[in-house]
């Protein structure tokens, strides 16, 4: 059983070093960004971001001003049994984000659609959203928020089996041109495509790709992983750089995530997380220990599963 | 990484005529002074509601920065404010004219500018100049030039995050100017550079088969 005042209190955390400290991988991606930039005004962009990440870990204060929509990705091991159950897990992770809405602080993005009812605390109808993931064996928890901001950098197409992988990188290259113009997308991002599933898996695959893999994280299909660095490639060849200055950095990397889709389309979205690449995760063990880190390890075999039937570890199995 | 550093500038939130012509696309400007905060809930507050604006303004401050902190008001009335960082300023074209004409507002801050119509038709007919926020996101660097939060208005009836914000600057910056005293645009400049090369980039690729309502595919258009 986990206890639910430790989950609260890692979450409380999480939130913190989510909106204050640059992962680590995003970092060593955004500096080798930086050491090929030869634009003027895109480098000096670049420098003064990599200033701005030191100065947000030594102040402790949230390295952007918009500090996004918190929401929550909740991974659990087959075995994991939570204090008081669901109820209470989706209570303490509400009760997280509030919190540490006052307390690191965190602006009050979250607004009722049409009456803009603010609560302050960056919680109300659905939101923060809580999505859930299961791994077979183990009895553990995964917290993982992603703070994602902005309006801009994402977008939907319905393409068709026949418009092949030229219509795919039509698609991208739109989305970055369209949301690049200005810097709306907040670029260089990470970028995430999501191929197939439904409109709204579609949009959960490529947002997820985007905010729950890693700098330097390859697809374990290798045609896809081939396809993300040349789209990663691409995506910098463009000439346009930070904030659509002239430049050539405009994607740290591209993640893309499928799912089986309708026969006759193939659903394609596009999504940018942006230069505050806000994620953070931590695994809370039954006995109490937890243990920190940036990499989500979300698209598991498991996760990405093709076939009815799942093999147990054999441990579980007898258990 | 390139080798040509911009032009690094103190100015003032209430800036001289003079020192507003002297500034050029790309130059990099730091703030000292009073400014505050005004987005679409001061605007629709004080336009559209007729509100008075809580501020005598420009006497205070000539410098609307488009603007939510990440702050929080603390239960004996102090203010903690973290971060700042600019909103897209294209949506808030609509009220500005009516704002020049009742504030005097000499400085616009905000992310991604405005169109060289808009400079050249309200900003410049006022003397007002668009600096632009960096990144974006340098919302930690900004929080280190707050020297001080004066106030906070209309927090009752617009909540933090519409709230008109007053915020005391000491070499607040980076900020980069994007219009001048012509009414040029840094950013349109910037992508009438990088739409000579979308041709190429885009060779071989697959237009939509399915076409959407109210879309372009034309590449130099701004899209704001």
């Amino acid at each position: 059983m986990i206890s639910i005042d430790l989950i609260q209190k890692t979450a409380e955390t999480l939130m913190d070093k989510a909106a204050i400290e640059i992962p680590d991988d995003y970092l060593e991606g955004l500096k080798g960004a930086a050491s090929v930039e030869d634009g003027d005004l895109s480098s000096f962009v670049l420098k003064a971001m990599l200033e701005n990440y030191e100065a947000a870990k030594e102040d402790r204060r949230a390295m952007c001003g918009d500090t996004g929509t918190p929401r929550w990705y909740v991974k659990m091991g087959n075995e994991t049994q939570i204090e008081g159950g669901p109820i209470a897990l989706e209570t303490a992770l509400r009760r997280a984000t509030s919190n540490a809405t006052n307390g690191v602080p965190l602006r009050p993005n979250r607004v009722h659609p049409l009456w803009r009812t603010d609560h302050n605390n960056n919680v109300g109808i659905g939101a923060p959203e809580i999505e859930y993931g299961y791994e077979p064996g183990g009895e553990w928890i995964d917290l993982i928020t992603v703070h994602k901001g902005g309006l801009f950098g994402t977008d939907y197409r319905m393409l068709f089996p026949s418009d092949g992988i030229q219509g795919i990188k039509r698609f991208y290259l739109d989305s970055l041109v369209a949301f690049g113009k200005r810097g709306l997308a907040c670029q260089p991002a990470i970028i995430g495509i999501g191929l197939g599933g439904c409109k709204d898996t579609c949009m959960v695959l490529g947002k997820r790709a985007a905010c729950l893999r890693t700098v330097g994280d390859r697809n374990s299909d290798p045609k896809i992983a081939e396809l993300e660095l040349e789209l990663k490639d691409l995506g910098n060849s463009i000439g346009m750089g930070a904030m659509g200055f002239v430049g050539k950095s405009m994607v740290i990397d591209t993640h893309i995530e499928v799912g089986y889709c309708h026969t006759g389309g193939m659903q394609m979205s596009v999504h940018a997380f942006c230069l505050s690449s806000r994620r953070a995760v931590a695994r809370v063990f039954a006995d109490g220990r937890v243990e920190f880190r940036t990499d989500p390890d979300w698209f598991t075999d498991y996760q990405r599963r093709e076939t009815v039937e799942w093999e147990l570890p054999s441990q579980e199995k007898s258990a | 990484m390139g080798t040509a550093k911009p032009r690094e500038i103190r100015l003032s939130t209430t800036p001289t005529p003079e020192a507003l012509a002297a500034l050029k696309l790309g130059d990099v400007v730091y703030l000292d002074g009073l400014l505050y905060t005004a987005r679409e809930g001061v605007y629709m507050r004080a336009l559209e509601g007729k509100a008075n604006i809580p501020m005598e303004l420009p006497r205070d401050s000539a410098t609307n920065f488009h603007c939510s902190p990440a702050a929080r008001i603390n239960a004996d009335g102090s203010f903690e404010m973290g971060a700042v960082t600019a909103t897209a300023s294209f949506r808030f074209a609509k009220w500005l004219p009516e704002w020049f004409a009742k504030t005097g507002t000499k400085l616009v801050i905000g992310k991604g500018g405005m169109t060289s119509k808009d400079y050249k038709s309200y900003f410049v007919p006022n003397g007002a100049i668009y600096l632009s926020t960096v990144g974006y996101g340098t919302g930690a660097l900004l929080g280190r030039g707050i020297e001080k939060v004066e106030a906070v208005h209309w927090n009752e009836e617009l909540g933090l995050a519409q709230a008109m914000w007053v915020i005391k600057c000491n070499k607040m910056g980076p900020f980069i100017v994007a219009s001048d005293m012509n009414g040029d645009c840094l950013f349109e400049r910037e992508n009438a550079k990088i739409a000579k090369n979308l041709d190429r980039v885009y060779e071989g690729t697959r237009p939509a088969t399915l076409k959407r309502f109210g879309e372009t595919d034309d590449k130099s258009e701004e899209l704001i």
